[in-house]
């Protein structure tokens, strides 16, 4: 079984996020680190494949810079090889951008299945893996909280509002998989050793046969005009606990009118 | 100058519309003459009430039961809006709202802007507004397209409101056959338990997180919940590691929740919590780390031992 996974390569989200003055696009300039909602993606996958009695887990990514210390994560943990595309056309492409130079790159490698995360923890659109089946034409289940592959058949938990839905599709389906879905391995030491060594494939936009004008800040016919500062709400009375906390609580609640 | 017309992807059951879709609406109606809505289903459930809101036609779509929402009503969609160009289409942020514009998007070959929280015309234009960094900014964001406009809306971004409409036409619109795209099929539909007051509608929310240390600590938080009449919540990290069922998420992901008050017990305040609760009118914290970004965002913060304070209070609750 062929499995691709999308991951998303993000500035680490513990430090602030910063956008860049000139252009009000997010800074990506530094450091990338794989994107935790796609580690349950690649869990999924090996375990999947590993379910199936064998494959391959291929990813695919796009990052500036050539930038591929979060798809090296991703290796480590057991992935077999990688597309990495990266074009300096591609700054400020939207999710339908997006989701056009990875189905380019998933093209190429025609898989069973492709797996990706809800929504990534930076930009948080959540549309690129349905947009993705839909360049595909491909069927697609978003909100995948349970998987199980039976022959051609693919069965899915797909987590709704209230409660789930189970849902059924024949392969090749592409699946959003939810963060929790599974618990993602840590790279062993051989394993990160491994990735150093396993194959990634670079391309740029013209190997992969997109036109420039259809990514990018053009392609994504939309402009920030403006910035604004969001009104910071005030922080109020913080105390330590020394045994007496909740009569304070208890009291608050009261000017509340809550009890 | 405002739009002529916009289109709202309606959700809702034999109950009537969302009450997000109901916020769809009013936004649409300070931003254009006109307003229309796509449903599932005959639509005729809906049209009283959607009408009351200032729908002035709804375009309905059966033959959709047993499968997945969003490729059927992008294709559908799509055909209704070749031969009738709305300026803009809403969705709210749900699940089927996402999945329909997305694959919306591709159809048209348009741009989906999401996250919104509120809309203007300006010169023409629709702009949206996007909080970032976990609402500390504001980001707008104009249409530079040709085409239809399409924006996901976070819940509770407007305030719903009846204006006395009459009954909305409704226009059966045939199902568009989307191809192998839309071929997964539900087989089956699990509702979780739901009693007690609800997350998104209760004055008072007391929500968990990891700070609780172990999943059976959650029955602090549901004992507390009772004694303040509240619906309980949780962090993405307790939901995520299996304490509680997904529908009782607050967050980026999961539900937005503006109460009167919010309680939040042993959640530190991760950006994807903030941004679903920063909204309510009081918030009380109880967290360990003095540095919790929760208290940066509380009216009264305690820094404390959830096992400690939690168990006091509910005591002190009950002895009233």
């Amino acid at each position: 079984m062929k499995v691709v996974v999308c991951v998303k390569q993000i500035p680490d989200p513990a430090l602030p996020g910063e956008l860049n003055p000139a252009t009000n696009l997010l800074k990506r300039d530094g450091k990338l680190i794989l994107d935790e909602s796609d580690s349950y993606g690649v869990e999924m996958a090996l375990q999947l494949v590993e379910a199936a009695g064998g494959g391959e887990v291929s990813l695919v990514s796009m990052a500036p810079n050539n930038e591929m210390s979060g798809l090296r994560t991703a290796l480590a943990m057991g992935a077999d090889d990688a597309i990495l595309v990266s074009d300096e056309n591609l700054a400020g492409t939207d999710a339908l951008g997006t989701a056009k130079v990875l189905a380019a790159a998933i093209g190429r490698l025609s898989p069973d299945l492709i797996l990706a995360g809800v929504e990534s923890s930076d930009g948080y659109t959540g549309t690129v893996p349905e947009m993705i089946a839909g360049v595909l034409d491909l069927p697609s289940v978003t909100f995948a909280k349970q998987i199980s592959i039976d022959g051609d058949t693919v069965k899915v938990q797909r987590q709704t509002e209230a409660g789930y839905d189970d849902i059924e599709c024949k392969l090749p389906v592409l699946l959003s998989v939810t963060a929790g879905v599974v618990e993602p391995r840590y790279p062993s030491f051989k394993g990160i050793m491994a990735a150093k060594k396993k194959p990634v494939e670079a391309l740029d936009l013209e190997g992969l046969g997109i036109e420039s004008n259809t990514v990018g800040v053009v392609g994504a016919r939309q402009e920030t005009i403006r910035v604004t500062e969001a009104e910071e709400r005030e922080s109020g009375e913080i105390i330590e606990d020394d045994g007496d906390a909740h009569q304070r609580i208890a009291e608050f609640l009261g000017e509340l009118k809550v009890v | 100058m405002s739009l002529n017309t916009i289109m709202v992807f309606a959700e809702g059951d034999e109950s009537g519309p969302t009450t997000l879709t109901l916020e769809l609406i009013r936004a649409a109606r300070g931003l254009a003459a006109n307003v229309e809505a796509f449903v599932l289903e005959d639509g005729s459930s809906m049209a009283e009430s959607l009408g009351d809101h200032g729908v002035s036609k709804i375009h309905a779509m059966g033959g959709a039961e047993g499968k997945l929402v969003g490729a059927h009503a992008a294709a559908c969609l799509a055909n209704l809006v070749a031969s009738n160009v709305p300026d803009a289409v809403f969705f709210g942020q749900t699940p089927d709202g996402r999945d329909t514009a997305a694959r919306l998007s591709v159809r048209l070959d348009q741009p989906v802007i999401t996250n919104n929280v509120g809309a203007t015309v300006e010169d023409g234009v629709l702009v949206l507004e996007e909080p970032v960094f976990g609402g500390t900014q504001n980001i707008f964001t104009a249409f530079r397209n040709d085409g239809p406009s399409l924006a996901l809306f976070r819940p509770k971004s407007f305030d719903a409101e009846s204006i006395g409409g009459g009954v909305a036409e409704v226009n059966v619109v045939e199902v568009a056959d989307p191809g192998n795209s839309g071929t997964a099929v539900v087989t089956g539909r699990v509702i979780e338990e739901r009693s007690g007051p609800q997350l998104d509608s209760a004055a008072v929310v007391v929500s968990g997180g990891r700070g609780l240390g172990q999943p059976e600590a959650y029955e602090l938080v549901e004992e507390l919940a009772g004694l303040l009449n509240a619906a309980s919540g949780a962090s993405r990290a307790i939901v995520d590691a299996g304490w509680v069922p997904y529908s009782k998420q607050v967050g980026q992901t999961g539900k937005v929740v503006k109460p009167s008050l919010y309680f939040a017990c042993g959640i530190s305040g991760a950006t994807q919590h903030l941004v679903g609760m920063k909204g309510s009118k009081v918030i009380i914290a109880i967290n360990k780390d003095p540095e919790a970004p929760i208290f940066s965002v509380a009216d009264l913060g305690i820094v404390g031992d959830v096992h400690k304070v939690m168990p006091a209070l509910i005591e002190t609750l009950k002895a009233k």
